[in-house]
């Protein structure tokens, strides 16, 4: 083995490229995916990017496109694209396990509404990527199945929860994925693997066939290896579905279309407490210079305060784990997935399923989430977390009525070494400091490639923008990518 | 202020939660708890008397989009065969546990 850090990344190709190729019939689908198979039979042994294979019905699918572009008839948006699942999005009858040994063996007897939607778009879903556990991690570290390494250096950390979603697309074994963003799930392992990663506005993809974690947190989004490419994928996904409670009704613009509009114009505002203690030089010199990119491209850049920013780590780890505390309690040994073979007794057989089943974040974050709901601690944590969360969501509508666009580094530092945090979980959660606002407000962003570091590290933009103002981030995300920085 | 859960109180919390701490985990459990609940407690820096508690990003209003609960009707559900089929343990029926009180 080679002691030297190796590097995987091959950028795929677009979806108007691709498109173009199997309309004349320079390439058939069943080819493409086939190829897709190989590279991740050559590569997933060191990457540890896909947990599972759903060969049959990637194959199925491609044959059904291949049958339709025989007959020169019209070719869904998505025809023959090669896409990869995070498994804690369920598929039928095929393995997810959220990252969990506690899910072994547990084959899901329907689709979740994203993943159906690819699907009808004419898609190619070739299989389900590694997670952290639950979705809960900043790292890919916490998978039961292994840690994700990172396509640009493999002994960096490829960023978490999704962290197979993003290094996927990043060594091109998927054109694009779905994702999963908690408090930065999406948003931070883009970064991390300088690729695209869209947080939608809460509500606006279905959850339906999302493993919870923090149900009003969760979202699903989109990763590509281009900014256009992620906002086509957000128009298919996104919609109503009375599946989802929450899922709201606004009508789905042609994001890509959007995302073709010039940022020039636009007011870009830039808030000191993301430029504050903590934040590693070099990622803040690539920052700045998207900033200047977006000056050059004509938008407004001005100072906005957020001065709450410093309390959302801590609120949002109470309210992530009060959610994920319940939403975990449904895994017990009884209706799915493991139950541990020994126990006597009911009581016992919930408690050593879990034991045996749960690693150890998802343990500890349980514990928490149990400690803020329990008798007498509620009004101290849960309920003061979430009139905090109020004056942190109040907070950015107030800066989106002055600004059109938010724009901060994704993450405070660049991909660390694998193993570099897991001996403390407080500096992990510290990390997540410049994502879990949005999280906590509901609004949208994007992680768009902003530069790198000197030692050649991805560096990640977080373009925010307002509730169901998707369009205006990809506008923005797209001048920074074309700045090529 | 300094977080004081006792080893008793992680004990008492796993046992709520159905979790089986094993003898080696808890003192590492405690110890990250008590750090976490440390930083948490910065939130009490702010004032939050009359602040209405957020719960789901809805409650903002029209900012972010509007949401309709369905008519309540009866609709299709999962095949109850399809559904046991991936229990651990049933009688075609209903699923099987563990007994539930000692005689």
């Amino acid at each position: 083995m080679p002691s030297e850090a190796e590097s995987y990344v091959q950028k795929p190709k677009t979806l108007a490229a691709l498109r173009a190729e199997l309309v004349c019939g320079a390439t058939k689908a069943s080819d493409l995916a086939a190829s897709y198979y190989d590279r991740i039979a050559a590569l997933n042994p060191r990457l540890n990017v896909y947990l599972s294979l759903t060969k049959e019905r990637a194959l199925e699918q491609a044959g059904r496109v291949d049958a339709l572009a025989a007959k020169g008839d019209p070719l869904p948006p998505l025809a023959g694209v090669p896409v990869g699942i995070k498994d804690v999005l369920v598929m039928q009858g095929a393995p997810a396990t959220a990252g969990s040994k506690i899910l072994q063996g547990y084959r899901p007897p329907y689709d979740a509404t994203a993943v159906a939607r690819l699907e009808a778009a004419g898609a190619v879903l070739l299989g389900k990527l590694n997670c952290d556990e639950f979705a809960m991690g900043s790292s890919n570290e916490n998978s039961a199945y292994g840690p994700v390494r990172n396509p640009v250096d493999t002994e960096r950390v490829p960023g978490g929860s999704s962290g197979g979603s993003a290094a996927a697309v990043a060594a091109n074994l998927a054109v694009a994925t779905l994702g999963t963003d908690t408090g930065g799930s999406i948003r931070q392992p883009a970064s991390f693997c300088g690729v695209v990663g869209v947080l939608p506005t809460y509500g606006r993809v279905s959850r339906y066939g999302l493993i919870a974690f923090a149900s009003s947190l969760d979202r699903v989004g989109p990763f590509a290896g281009n900014v256009r490419d992620a906002a086509t994928l957000l128009g298919v996904i996104a919609g109503h579905d009375p599946k989802d409670a929450t899922s709201s009704t606004a009508p789905v613009p042609d994001y890509a279309a959007e995302s073709d509009k010039a940022a020039e114009g636009l007011r870009i505002g830039v808030p000191a407490e993301y430029f504050a203690e903590g934040l590693d030089p070099e990622v803040r010199a690539a920052i700045e210079k998207g900033i200047d990119a977006l000056k050059a491209a004509g938008c407004t850049v001005k100072a906005v305060s957020l001065p709450h920013t410093r309390y959302a780590v801590p609120t949002y780890y109470l309210i992530a784990t009060a959610e994920a505390s319940a939403n975990l309690a449904r895994f017990d040994g009884v209706r799915y997935g493991y139950r541990s073979p020994e126990s006597d007794t009911l009581s016992a057989m919930y408690s050593h399923s879990r034991d045996e089943g749960f690693g150890a974040e998802v343990k500890r974050r349980i514990l928490l989430g149990t400690y803020a709901l329990s008798a007498g601690y509620y009004d101290a944590y849960y309920l003061k977390a979430q009139q905090v969360r109020r004056l942190l969501a109040e907070e950015y509508l107030r800066a989106f009525a002055e600004v059109d666009a938010i724009v901060t580094p994704t993450s405070p530092i660049p991909p660390f070494k694998l193993g570099e945090k897991t001996g403390d979980p407080l500096a992990m959660y510290l990390a997540d400091i410049y994502t879990v606002t949005a999280s906590l407000a509901g609004i949208c962003g994007v992680s768009v490639p902003c530069g790198t570091t000197t030692g050649g590290l991805p560096v990640g933009m977080q373009v925010l923008a307002a509730h169901l103002n998707e369009g205006t981030a990809f506008r923005v995300a797209r001048a920074v990518e074309a700045a090529e920085l | 202020m300094t977080a004081n859960v006792t080893v008793e109180e992680v004990q008492r919390v796993a046992e709520l939660a159905h979790l089986e701490l094993k003898p080696e985990e808890t003192p590492r459990m405690l110890h990250d708890l008590n750090a976490i609940l440390d930083y948490v407690a910065e939130l009490n820096e702010l004032d939050t008397a009359g602040v209405a508690p957020l719960a789901q990003v809805s409650e903002l209003g029209d900012a972010a989009g509007t949401t309709a609960l369905r008519a309540d009707a009866v609709l299709p559900s999962l095949d109850r065969a399809t559904v046991l089929a991936q229990a651990p343990e049933t009688d075609q029926v209903f699923f099987k546990v563990p007994k539930v009180i000692e005689r």
